[in-house]
């Protein structure tokens, strides 16, 4: 945020009201306040679909010993009919190397709609997990996962 | 052929959601890391794993670097019979291995 | 960050405690490494088909039964079922080379008598698969190395290691692991140290590895120059562990943070 060539004292207090706006708005975890790169993997995967917060849930440790090897679990509310199923699950996150994860391919012929794996995770980040639907319709779920590390450092 | 691991049940019931695990013996080098020497390790992973019923995909994956080392993916499935199914992993450098089940039904 | 973390926990332990004599296990509850680990990495080591380490289970199993080109598989002499209770009587006395011998160490000279196959150390690749099968054979026995009188001397030696300051960080494996045991290290949870499940599928590893590699990470963890291989070292320190946990549940193999 660039500030005017001013006064000193209006350029400090502008300076100060953009710091706290930004401690203000920082633990809220809604899309907007995603990483650019971030934003743009889910907006090129959701291909024009909006995202609507629901029916997938993502299900991983809140505090995880180690980020090397991470178990989840993605589970969407669907009942996998012909009519009325999930056909991809895809998984982002927001300070790895990478902002893709892992991608599912489901159908009707999975019975329900569920998926488990072991992810890599570099730090303390955000995780989203989205669900696109036979009938186009996307739907999310993002979440804080922290990130602790062995205390020794192998040699 | 890397070692794999095949988690089913024996002999379900027709109609039957089904759990299956599975896991393969692979390092998912990233392509992030440095050896000793401070040298980087090119990248060497999985990226796509298929499960195949009497020749149809019933699951699909699309794997990158942050899937862990050895890597474990379970899913589900309605069982349609009885029958083969087909396991295949692909990756880089060539990598591709198919382990197949031969499923009994109850 | 983790440095600075661990330093400062070297320097809170440093001035605080006095080289006390080690706690008698005996006398304190003694809990497993996994009781340390989260739910999720608990299911990970209690279900066969989410443990990593299955894959050298399976391997071992498989490496058992095979015949060796001029040799005779592992099957051969062994009866089927004494698999089960070998991880639990080991470290043991060898009275062929006069010294302590651990399982890993068996099982490797086994391999060079009696198959002509070349030593791998405790984590070659088949002395691993054959480790992981045999601890799982043991799976739930209480640990019983046997009270030979002839490996009291190197118990002492591991009893005296243990409580030895070590490295940079000037540290004795005592003041974490008896001490210390349950408080936090940088983000982690100090462990008791009995080794009951090894082989592990340590995740800081991305692999399985031994006791023995786990040991020498702890003396490069504290800064300290690890004894040379095959050092006598190790092994004091494996019989003294072994005694140090004798009677506990065998759980490998296990998985690790």
């Amino acid at each position: 945020m660039s500030a005017p060539v001013n006064a000193p004292t209006t350029r400090r207090r502008l300076l100060a009201a953009g710091g706290l706006l930004a401690l203000a708005v920082r633990p809220a975890a809604a899309q907007a306040l995603f990483e650019p790169e971030l934003r743009e993997a889910i907006a090129r995967w959701c291909n024009g679909a909006v995202p609507q917060t629901g029916r997938i849930t993502l299900d991983i440790a809140p505090l995880v010993e180690n980020g090397n090897a991470v178990p989840v679990t993605l589970r969407v509310a669907s009942p996998m009919t012909p009519a009325d199923h999930v056909r991809e699950i895809a998984v982002f996150n927001e300070r790895n190397p990478l902002r893709d994860v892992v991608r599912f391919h489901l159908g009707p012929a999975n019975g329900r709609a569920e998926a488990s794996t072991r992810i890599r995770l570099a730090t303390t980040q955000h995780l989203v997990a989205l669900a696109r639907m036979a009938d186009g319709s996307v739907w999310q779920h993002s979440l804080e996962v922290i990130v602790t590390l062995a205390a020794c450092i192998e040699g | 052929m890397a070692r794999t691991l095949i988690h089913l049940p024996p002999e379900p019931k027709r109609g039957e959601v089904i759990d299956i695990q599975v896991t393969i013996a692979h390092p998912m080098e990233t392509g992030f890391r440095s050896n000793d020497q401070g040298v980087p390790v090119p990248r060497d992973i999985l990226t796509h794993f298929e499960c195949r019923f009497e020749g149809h995909t019933v699951f699909r994956a699309e794997l990158h670097p942050a899937i862990a080392a050895n890597p474990y993916i379970a899913f589900t499935w309605r069982v349609e019979g009885p029958g083969t199914l087909s396991f295949t992993w692909e990756g880089d450098k060539g990598f591709q291995q198919t382990e197949t089940v031969a499923l009994k039904v109850a | 960050m983790k440095n600075l973390g661990s330093a400062l926990a070297a320097c809170v332990l440093a001035s605080t405690a006095t080289l006390a004599q080690a706690a008698d296990a005996a006398s304190t509850t003694r809990r497993s490494g996994a009781d340390f680990m989260s739910p999720a990495l608990q299911v990970l080591q209690t279900d066969a088909a989410q443990n990593p380490a299955q894959l050298w289970v399976q391997e071992g199993e498989a490496l058992w039964s095979r015949a060796v080109p001029g040799a005779k598989p592992c099957a051969d002499c062994h009866a089927d079922g004494s698999q089960r209770g070998m991880a639990a009587r080991h470290p043991a006395w060898d009275e062929r080379r006069g010294r302590p011998v651990t399982l890993a160490e068996r099982i490797d000279q086994c391999r060079q008598r009696h198959q002509q196959q070349p030593p791998q150390g405790p984590d070659g690749p088949e002395l691993l698969a054959l480790a992981a099968y045999l601890a799982e054979a043991s799976r739930g026995l209480p640990w019983a190395p046997p009270a030979d009188p002839r490996l009291q001397p190197w118990q002492q030696r591991g009893e005296r290691l243990w409580q030895q300051r070590l490295g940079q960080l000037n540290l004795a494996c005592t003041q974490c692991h008896d001490q210390h045991a349950g408080a936090k290290l940088g983000g982690a949870t100090i462990p008791q140290a009995h080794p009951t499940g090894y082989p592990s599928y340590r995740l800081e590893w991305q692999t399985l590895g031994s006791l023995p590699r786990r040991l020498r990470g702890c003396l490069v963890g504290v800064r300290a120059e690890p004894f040379a291989p095959g050092a006598d070292e190790w092994l004091a320190l494996e019989v003294f562990l072994a005694q140090r946990a004798a009677g506990m549940v065998l759980e490998g193999p296990a998985v690790r943070p």
